[in-house]
């Protein structure tokens, strides 16, 4: 199950979903584009594509119950969505703040809340969850957006240790800049890597046990290493 | 999310990033351009608002960018990257009809078909082409005296107007722009999606025969016989080779076998330098390639990658051509017009400059639907020169006398410079196009083919 379907990392990990065939179900803002994304995955394989229009921040419980209805016992949940956000709106408009946060960290947690009772009590499975090398440390030019990945990184970090006595995996993946409709409008990115590359790797770690966090490209693990490294009293004077 | 509705103009389109002016150029970087604003398009449902908001004449869409010249580019003004929408709308194993996005590409395509027993109706020779750009220049294949063009095989497709909207057209409904949008090289709008019909195959295995020749009348006979029996047929020529035309024949079918296929790719580190390709190099490179072929002159099993697309696994060849890019030259010339052929392969010849892709192949006599279609009967030829200046320019002005005064044509997606007179006799349909151009699209092409 993949909320935040269309997404263009979730978009190339289900087509790998797909051509493996496995049984997928869709949850996204636009049923036209459920709908063309739908027969792409059948076409590639997928044994069974169902599609969900729902709205992640005001409709929670019907998508709950829509996950029921289709597959009572699915396995897997991928988070996907999120909006990029323009950090300098970010400074001057504190609805579009608080509206970003709302999407980005907090239908997030009451999603991943509300799925934690199914997981818990199916006692095994996997919560995957897409956040980003943003949120391990705030910065000048995108802390807002960083607040929130950086919170449901937290967040999952609570969530792991509290599903793993039942058997539970909980997977934070945070992929450095990726080439997708998110960061289209933005210029000057550094290292952007390809979705199909990034959903490659994260389809690898959801097949394979252990794992944790994903840092993905796995080269962000050191780069945000280091970052982590360097002093609040140099760090406020960097302009990154 | 979709934020799109909530930005300002300035935002709509995104200017290039660094990389962005290395990226949207063409296969044959050259004529090297700057474009002002491009436009990434990941669904649909994004075009209507992003043409009604563009300025007249501004627009093109891109794909792959593997068009040699020109046709791709738009300088100055604005491109949309339509390749991230790419998906499979419909299917239909039972009868091979799929319907597809335009950025998908041949390649992705024929990963998911091959396996359900279906093959492209046509291909080029790259499998990096998006259908849309196939639709556009409406492109042939090693089995053009069999199956036509590409768009020969297009059932119906929408494109996407400015002006009127997305409009669904077949060649019983909207004939007219379905005819001009085949072929017509992204100036009549964004084409959406396209039902494709394609084509039964046993397996993914290509029986080929290579067969040297060394006259052109040899080659004609070779190829008229062939094209009886043989499903493909192409040729590779010496285009240095001082005295005869020597060659080799490819001839193939499909056959109930299957290969793996083979997954390594190599790429071009950098832009050779400018004195790699000169004219003994080449000379040996060509020498040593007909000998090769010449003694492997037996049948041979094949996967369909090496035989469509031997060229792919060097992912970025065209850097061989170093940093001042190379352009194609690709005419046809009427059937009988041998000696025509036999001139030019002499001219290039005697210019000494290095070329080492010569191709040659009957074209048959199906008719595409497109207004603006570059196969007609005769015979192609098509070979690539680095770019070197007037010098380059000298030689192939010469050339389209030539092919001028014999009725031929040259051939738009693999053109940087022709003239505007080459273009209008080549095309003489042009006029009647104009009236379907999407008033605001333009290209670098077009504008100077057809300068006001």
């Amino acid at each position: 199950m993949v909320l935040g379907a269309t997404s263009g990392i979730a978009q190339a990990l289900l087509r790998m979903m797909a051509s493996n065939g496995k049984e997928l179900l869709l949850v996204a803002r636009s049923q036209e584009r459920l709908d063309a994304l739908r027969t792409d995955l059948l076409a590639r394989g997928a044994v069974q594509v169902h599609t969900f229009e729902a709205d992640f921040v005001s409709s929670q419980d019907l998508v709950i119950s829509f996950a029921k209805e289709c597959f009572p016992d699915f396995d897997t949940l991928v988070l996907a969505y999120g909006t990029m956000l323009d950090q300098s709106m970010c400074q001057v408009d504190p609805e579009y703040a608080i509206r970003e946060l709302q999407t980005n960290l907090v239908s997030a947690v009451g999603l991943l809340t509300r799925f934690a009772g199914y997981f818990e009590s199916r006692r095994s499975g996997t919560i995957a969850v897409i956040t980003s090398v943003a949120g391990d440390r705030g910065r000048r030019s995108n802390y807002v957006y960083g607040a929130a990945k950086g919170g449901l990184s937290i967040f999952l970090q609570g969530l792991r240790s509290r599903l793993h006595p039942f058997g539970v995996r909980v997977l934070t993946i945070k992929p450095g800049p990726v080439a997708t409709a998110m960061t289209a409008s933005m210029s000057k990115l550094p290292m952007v890597e390809s979705p199909e590359k990034v959903a490659t790797e994260i389809y690898r770690t959801l097949e394979s046990p252990g794992t944790d966090v994903l840092y993905t490209p796995q080269r962000w693990r050191w780069i945000m290493a280091v970052v982590a490294l360097i002093p609040e009293r140099l760090f406020k004077r960097l302009s990154i | 999310m979709n934020r799109t509705s909530s930005l300002a103009d300035a935002e709509l389109f995104s200017t290039p990033g660094p990389n962005a002016e290395f990226r949207y150029q063409s296969w044959g970087r050259y004529p090297h351009v700057a474009h002002r604003h491009v436009r990434k398009v990941f669904w649909r449902d994004q075009l209507p608002e992003l043409l009604e908001r563009a300025e007249p004449a501004s627009l093109l869409p891109y794909g792959m960018g593997r068009s040699y010249g020109d046709a791709c580019l738009n300088d100055r003004r604005d491109l949309l990257d339509c390749s991230p929408i790419n998906r499979i709308l419909d299917f239909d194993w039972p009868t091979g009809l799929v319907r597809v996005e335009s950025g998908m590409t041949l390649g992705e395509l024929l990963k998911v078909t091959v396996p359900r027993g279906w093959f492209l109706p046509v291909t080029p020779g790259t499998k990096f082409v998006t259908i849309g750009g196939a639709i556009a220049n409406d492109v042939h294949g090693k089995n053009h005296h069999r199956a036509g063009t590409f768009g020969c095989h297009v059932e119906q497709m929408t494109v996407y107007r400015s002006d009127i909207g997305p409009v669904l057209c077949s060649v019983t409904d909207k004939a007219d722009l379905f005819r001009a949008t085949i072929g017509g090289l992204g100036l009549t709008g964004v084409i959406g999606w396209a039902d494709l019909r394609l084509k039964r195959i046993p397996a993914n295995v290509i029986e080929v025969e290579r067969i040297a020749f060394k006259s052109l009348d040899e080659f004609l006979e070779l190829s008229n016989e062939s094209d009886q029996e043989f499903e493909y047929t192409v040729c590779w020529i010496d285009c240095l080779s001082r005295n005869a035309t020597r060659g080799i024949l490819f001839r193939g079918n499909h056959v109930n076998k299957n290969l793996p296929p083979s997954s390594k790719t190599h790429r071009i580190p950098i832009d050779c330098p400018a004195f790699f390709l000169n004219r003994t190099a080449v000379s040996l490179f060509n020498g040593a390639y007909y000998r090769l072929n010449a003694r492997n002159a037996h049948s041979s099993f094949v996967h369909y990658d090496k035989f469509f697309y031997p060229l792919d696994s060097l992912l970025n060849w065209n850097r061989l051509y170093g940093k001042s890019g190379f352009v194609q030259y690709q005419c046809v010339v009427p059937h009988g017009c041998v000696s025509l052929v036999r001139s030019i392969v002499e001219a290039v010849s005697n210019s000494g400059q290095g070329c080492f892709l010569g191709v040659l192949k009957a074209f048959g006599a199906i008719a595409s639907p497109g207004m603006l279609s570059f196969p007609r009967p005769g015979l192609t030829l098509a070979f690539d020169l680095p770019m070197r200046a007037s010098r380059t320019a000298a030689l192939l002005a010469s050339l389209d006398a030539l092919v001028l005064a014999n009725g031929g044509a040259l051939y738009p997606a693999k053109d940087a410079r022709m003239s505007s007179a080459m273009f209008q006799a080549s095309f003489p349909r042009w006029r009647e196009f104009v009236s379907f151009i999407d008033p605001k699209f333009s290209s670098s092409l077009w504008r100077r083919v057809t300068p006001e």
